[in-house]
């Protein structure tokens, strides 16, 4: 199936009786389900006893979402996306033949995540500066160098490697898991600041 | 949904994210060749995790960009908050430079970042000259702010049009940022005109680094430009074209008070003339406004070009107090 639809983009469009190009999922998907990332981390966490596992957990439930979408884009991305949640980690429960008695019994995590305000723009971009802060002071310090001279100072790949005194492809590496490691903060990783009444 | 639970469970998300951070890093920072984009076109058509893990971190990329755009005011309607947030940021980023100065024993990183507003009227020009040699010149109708710090140069273009002569310093770049399209010199000289919906760049000598809006599936790789290249860019557009080297340097006529006009239809030349004037030339029908012009004319007097058309077309020229009618 998987094969079937992502084989060729055009085709896809084309062939379903709903046409839904992949580009305008990938552009709903960047809107609406993205900034829902960390909620969904944070249901997943709190549902499946093996942190290990949601990272691949996660990687599977957009990919049935993209099969999805791809037919017909959903009309509420919200519960759309934890009800694939919810029913991926129930045939996960069964799959594995344990029960992990929240999975079952949480349900109503499912609303509380679909629920959760969208807060202002102004806050969100202050949560966003702590959060890449937190983000950055993460990785590790080469890293963080690379990624603060490309960022921040603009400097091209070469420019860099001078600057710090490694080879091209030292800087490739250390740019390619910055970007991986701020990518995953900022998405995935529960906003740290609360507003709470 | 169901269907597809029966597929085999694939654990490789990391694998696949590591992939495409590789193909991100590639192609925001290495020389990104036609090969290398054929070959990661391959790589992201071939399976939809692919996709969704570039997707997704060239977003969160594109994210972490806009961040950094904090570190000056931006819109003038939120300005204390965003003053507040650039504070922050600046404190981190100071942090952040504090220990990659350490790191690399360069000190010199954490001296004072000093910012300014420029503006200039309508007609108006006004020539900046910065502490490096480095020459700005602003154009009529035009908004722009600089930041100097000692890691890097840095000017945001909100409207109008500019001129660049760029004493080039590899340690500290300069950077031109137009909305979310960004010109990075190596070394230059080059023009930057940014209206409502429209980005012209033109580079007259050397060589600069354009990368567009990330958003946008055609500016997505950056692009060299080279002395002679012109960059389009529109809300839909996208073109880079070679011009003549002098047929650019008639577009900086208005550096020396002038316009030059080359088989120009008199309607491109009546926007031309009114983007420097208070009084606007109006032409009243579009067959009129296909006539073709050429000639140099004072960039801040309509009669000069009016009293042109009269003599060489025989047209009517009416001059209504705020505006000058050309009809048949």
């Amino acid at each position: 199936m998987i094969e079937r639809l992502d084989s060729d983009r055009e085709k896809a469009a084309r062939t379903s009786e709903a046409a839904v190009t992949a580009l305008e999922v990938d552009v709903w998907f960047v809107r609406e389900i993205l900034p829902l990332e960390s909620a969904l981390m944070e249901y997943l966490q709190h549902n499946w006893r093996n942190r290990s596992d949601i990272y691949d957990f996660r990687q599977e439930i957009y990919i049935r979402l993209y099969e999805t979408a791809l037919k017909k884009i959903p009309d509420r991305p919200k519960q759309f996306l934890f009800a694939i949640a919810r029913n991926f980690l129930i045939n996960r429960v069964r799959h594995e033949q344990i029960v992990p008695i929240e999975a079952v019994a949480d349900l109503e995590a499912l609303e509380v995540a679909a629920d959760a305000p969208t807060a202002d723009r102004a806050l969100l971009a202050r949560d966003e500066l702590r959060h890449l802060q937190a983000a950055l002071d993460r990785l590790s310090p080469r890293c963080r160098e690379a990624v603060v001279l490309a960022r921040i100072d603009g400097l091209s790949r070469s420019e860099i490697a001078v600057r710090m005194g490694v080879a091209e492809s030292a800087v490739s590496k250390y740019l390619s898991t910055g970007i991986r490691k701020l990518v995953e903060v900022f998405y995935g990783e529960p906003k740290t600041v609360r507003r709470k009444a | 949904m169901s269907d597809v639970s029966e597929r085999p469970f694939l654990s490789n998300a990391s694998e696949v994210d590591e992939a495409a951070s590789d193909w991100l890093e590639r192609r925001n920072f290495g020389s990104w060749t036609e090969e290398d984009r054929r070959e990661f076109d391959d790589w992201f058509e071939s399976s939809l995790a692919h996709r969704i893990a570039f997707v997704r971190l060239e977003s969160g990329w594109k994210r972490t960009e806009r961040l950094t755009a904090l570190q000056s005011p931006t819109r003038s309607d939120s300005r204390l908050s965003t003053q507040d947030l650039w504070l922050k940021f600046f404190r981190l980023t100071a942090a952040v430079l504090f220990v990659a100065a350490v790191g690399s024993g360069v000190a010199f990183y954490l001296a004072k970042r000093t910012q300014s507003t420029y503006t200039t009227g309508t007609g108006e020009r006004e020539v900046l000259s910065l502490a490096d040699g480095s020459q700005i010149e602003l154009n009529t109708e035009t908004s722009l702010r600089t930041a100097v710090a000692s890691g890097g140069r840095t000017v945001w273009l909100d409207k109008g049009e500019a001129y660049f002569r760029i004493k080039h310093d590899a340690a500290h770049p300069f950077v031109v940022l137009a909305g979310e399209r960004r010109l990075t010199d190596i070394g230059t000289e080059f023009t930057v005109r940014r209206d409502s919906e429209r980005l012209k760049v033109a580079v007259l000598a050397g060589n600069v680094r354009f990368e567009g809006d990330n958003s946008r599936r055609d500016e997505q790789k950056p692009a060299i430009l080279k002395s002679g290249d012109t960059i389009v860019a529109t809300a839909t557009s996208f073109s880079i074209s070679r011009e003549p080297l002098k047929q650019l340097a008639n577009e900086l006529g208005w550096r020396r008070g002038v316009l030059i006009f080359n088989q120009t239809p008199l309607s491109e030349a009546a926007d031309e003339i009114n983007r420097y004037n208070r009084k606007k030339l109006v032409i009243a029908d579009s067959a009129v406004g296909r006539l073709k012009i050429g000639g140099t004319f004072p960039k801040n007097n309509v009669n000069a070009i009016t009293a042109a058309v009269r003599e060489l077309f025989g047209l009517r020229v009416e001059d209504r107090g705020d505006e000058i009618v050309v009809s048949r």
